[in-house]
């Protein structure tokens, strides 16, 4: 990772990146253009990933003070996620206006954040979820860093402030964790916060309903280039090849086992 | 010491030896070591007042746990002290020496089922105390997390389950009798059936809510539902110290009951009834509210029972019907009425009722409870049930019939069946078959 020194006293600027999901405690179904869900009868709520983020904000800024941002889309649902943030303890919460409604491909949301991101300018560490169901393979912050030019690092599970920089765990896969420090700006996939998302008193998100405004920014033109397009979206083909075993459990162990071999998974 | 204290023994001053001689005979008794010890000073000097009772008794609701003088007859009859170590007076003698009721694990223990307020001289109001020194704990973020969760859930879906809230009447597919949903036949009602949470989607709960609306459709009763506008009432996260969440379910609720007119709410849920009854008034919104069993035992003549239940029933007094509303008699009177039920009491019934674990918000705190208890509330009073030798746990509350079916399979009493008054009724009146 780059490092690159920063004059600054301990306190840091965190912006989380929140995004809004359908909530999967309803029943999804294809739209009609059969290139999205349905969203006219779906609740939607927050990524939980990004609110890890929150929560790591959050605890960067009691450590060592600071400011939080929440920034996000304005997707359905979104003021009550950026209020609950709000509620939580963050500073500020921004919404992106403008955006077509419906999906928001992962690359045009980076871009998106990215345009606020810059225009901002004097932000120490941007936090967002590492994935969600919508981005499953975690592109969003890695696509920041790089139109920002900002270092990037993914599946992390601790930011502690050391000074005025950030020292970083990662996953690696395997359980292996690596640790480094960075010292300037940097872009952060959270993994996991260092404890359980806090709880937002529901006073305190009224109060925060009356009492603070969300800022608004306007999207901008964005040309994505080239990139791939959904044709198509579909629910999961059932195969029907659930095979349901029989008998006590010392059996049943005993059949488990007996397939195992059969297929070859072990040797 | 009590568990989980953090009292400070007192100390004591004690000379090795000692001899005491009298001024007027001369003689000397020698009472070295024990008989001579002496205690410093009381101890209650070393804690201090506004950090423990002085900071409860400025909450509002907080004031009376000061008034305790230690009599202790709360303590027998605190359902959490029979399978745990507490009661009022133990909690008000650990906020006085040291323990910090607001971080405190003892905070969720409390079901406010009232017994402790039934027999206090002082006045020492649990189902008060509690709350109000939740909402402060709760405002801190120091909240059990399975209660969090439900909070979360009620306040994103009106729901403590977190279900759908548009299937809140899928239920009524099974009821085999028509139900009208007010949204889609605003016309007015007589009685408005107000389901709440476990009755819409817990699935023995959905059973007894299809059996009450087969009963009113035989009684001829114009009955009607809020179907997917229907929340909860709140009153339990109200008492697990979310009043944020409580204020904006009223808000939510008396909106939604304004849009429609009706003569009078009916509901199965004594937390809800409770609600309606006593704090919904308070902010201004006063309905003619009835527990089910009370709009039903009025109509025992116009029943017609096929069936006869020749079964020997018990029957466990909800805490917010019963001890909280003095309603002891209605669900009496229709398990009586049911043909060839024997209705046995069990020994704590009535205004002396064992409490089933749920109130208050232990119905969602069983986990994070399990570490400071020898078992569970409810599995006391199943089992207790089960000495009388009863074959039906009646119940009509609609937190009841999960806990107790899970009691008496945890407790080895599957011959128990645990079933709603409503379900008893409707198996005497015929069942699907007669409407």
């Amino acid at each position: 990772m780059k490092v690159r020194r920063i004059e600054k006293g301990g306190a840091l600027k965190i912006v989380v990146g929140m995004r809004q999901l359908a909530d999967l405690v309803e029943e999804l179904e294809v739209a009609d253009s059969g290139v999205d869900i349905d969203r006219d009868f779906v609740k939607f709520v927050s990524n939980e990933w990004d609110e890890a983020a929150l929560e790591e904000a959050l605890l960067i800024k009691e450590a060592v003070g600071g400011e939080v941002v929440v920034i996000a889309l304005d997707e359905p649902d979104v003021d009550q996620t950026l209020y609950s943030a709000i509620a939580k303890g963050a500073d500020r919460a921004v919404k992106i206006v403008g955006v077509e409604e419906g999906w928001t491909p992962t690359r045009l949301r980076a871009q998106l954040l990215s345009k606020w991101l810059k225009s901002e300018g004097d932000w120490d560490a941007f936090l967002t979820g590492v994935q969600a169901a919508d981005d499953l393979d975690g592109q969003l912050a890695g696509l920041i860093g790089a139109t920002l030019g900002v270092p990037h690092a993914a599946v992390v599970s601790k930011a502690e402030p050391e000074g005025s920089s950030l020292r970083i765990t990662q996953e690696l896969g395997g359980g292996t964790l690596s640790e480094s420090v960075a010292t300037g700006k940097v872009v952060l996939g959270i993994q996991a916060g260092r404890q359980a998302p806090r709880y937002a008193p529901i006073t305190r998100i009224r109060q925060a309903m009356s009492t603070s405004t969300i800022e608004t920014f306007d999207a901008q033109e964005i040309d994505l280039g080239p990139g791939p397009k959904v044709r198509k979206i579909y629910p999961p083909q059932s195969k029907g090849q659930a095979t349901m075993l029989d008998g006590d459990p010392v059996e049943v162990a005993e059949k488990i086992v007996e397939l195992i071999r059969a297929k070859g998974l072990v040797r | 010491m009590p568990v989980g204290g953090k009292k400070q023994s007192p100390v004591a001053v004690e000379l090795e030896e000692a001899v005491v001689v009298s001024k007027i005979s001369g003689r000397e008794w020698d009472v070295s070591g024990a008989w001579n010890r002496m205690f410093e000073s009381r101890v209650l000097t070393d804690y201090s007042y506004s950090k423990g009772l002085g900071k409860i008794a400025q909450l509002d609701g907080g004031e009376s746990l000061e008034y305790c003088y230690g009599c202790g007859k709360c303590v027998p009859v605190c359902p959490v002290d029979l399978v745990s170590e507490y009661g009022p007076r133990k909690i008000h003698r650990k906020v006085q020496t040291g323990v910090d009721l607001f971080s405190s694990d003892e905070l969720w223990k409390c079901t406010t089922c009232g017994n402790c307020l039934r027999v206090c001289p002082k006045g020492v109001n649990m189902i008060e105390i509690m709350p109000a020194v939740r909402e402060v704990a709760v405002g801190d973020g120091k909240v059990p997390d399975e209660l969090q969760g439900i909070f979360e859930k009620t306040f994103r879906y009106g729901n403590a389950l977190g279900e759908n809230p548009r299937r809140r009447h899928a239920w009524t597919k099974g009821a085999s009798v028509p139900i009208r949903v007010l949204s889609s036949d605003p016309t007015p009602a007589d009685v408005l059936f107000y389901v709440e949470d476990y009755w819409s989607y817990h699935p023995r709960g959905q059973q007894a809510a299809q059996a009450f609306s087969r009963i009113l459709t035989r009684l001829g009763v114009d009955f009607a539902i809020l179907g997917a506008e229907e929340k909860t009432v709140g009153d339990s996260q109200r008492l697990a110290g979310e009043k944020g969440l409580f204020d904006a379910l009223v808000e939510d609720v008396t909106a939604t009951l304004g849009k429609y007119e009706f003569q009078r709410i009916v509901t199965p849920d004594p937390h809800a009834f409770n609600a309606l009854v006593k704090e919904y008034p308070k902010r201004g919104f006063t309905y003619d509210v009835l527990h089910y069993t009370q709009l039903l035992s009025p109509q025992i003549e116009k029943m017609n029972f096929v069936n006869s239940i020749d079964k020997k029933v018990t029957f466990h007094d909800p805490c917010y019907l019963g001890r909280h509303n003095g309603e002891y008699d209605a669900p009496r009177k229709l398990l009586k009425a049911i043909p060839g039920i024997d209705l046995v009491e069990m020994g704590r019934c009535k205004e002396n009722s064992y409490c089933c674990g749920g109130g208050g918000g232990g119905m969602w705190l069983d986990g994070f409870n399990s570490n400071h208890l020898s078992e569970r509330l409810s599995e006391r009073r199943v089992r207790e049930a089960a000495t009388t030798g009863a074959e039906i746990l009646a119940v009509c509350c609609p937190y009841e019939v999960s806990r107790f079916e899970d009691a008496a399979k945890s407790t080895g009493n599957e011959h128990l069946r645990v079933v709603d008054i409503a379900e008893l009724l409707d198996e005497a009146l015929g069942g699907v078959e007669t409407v």
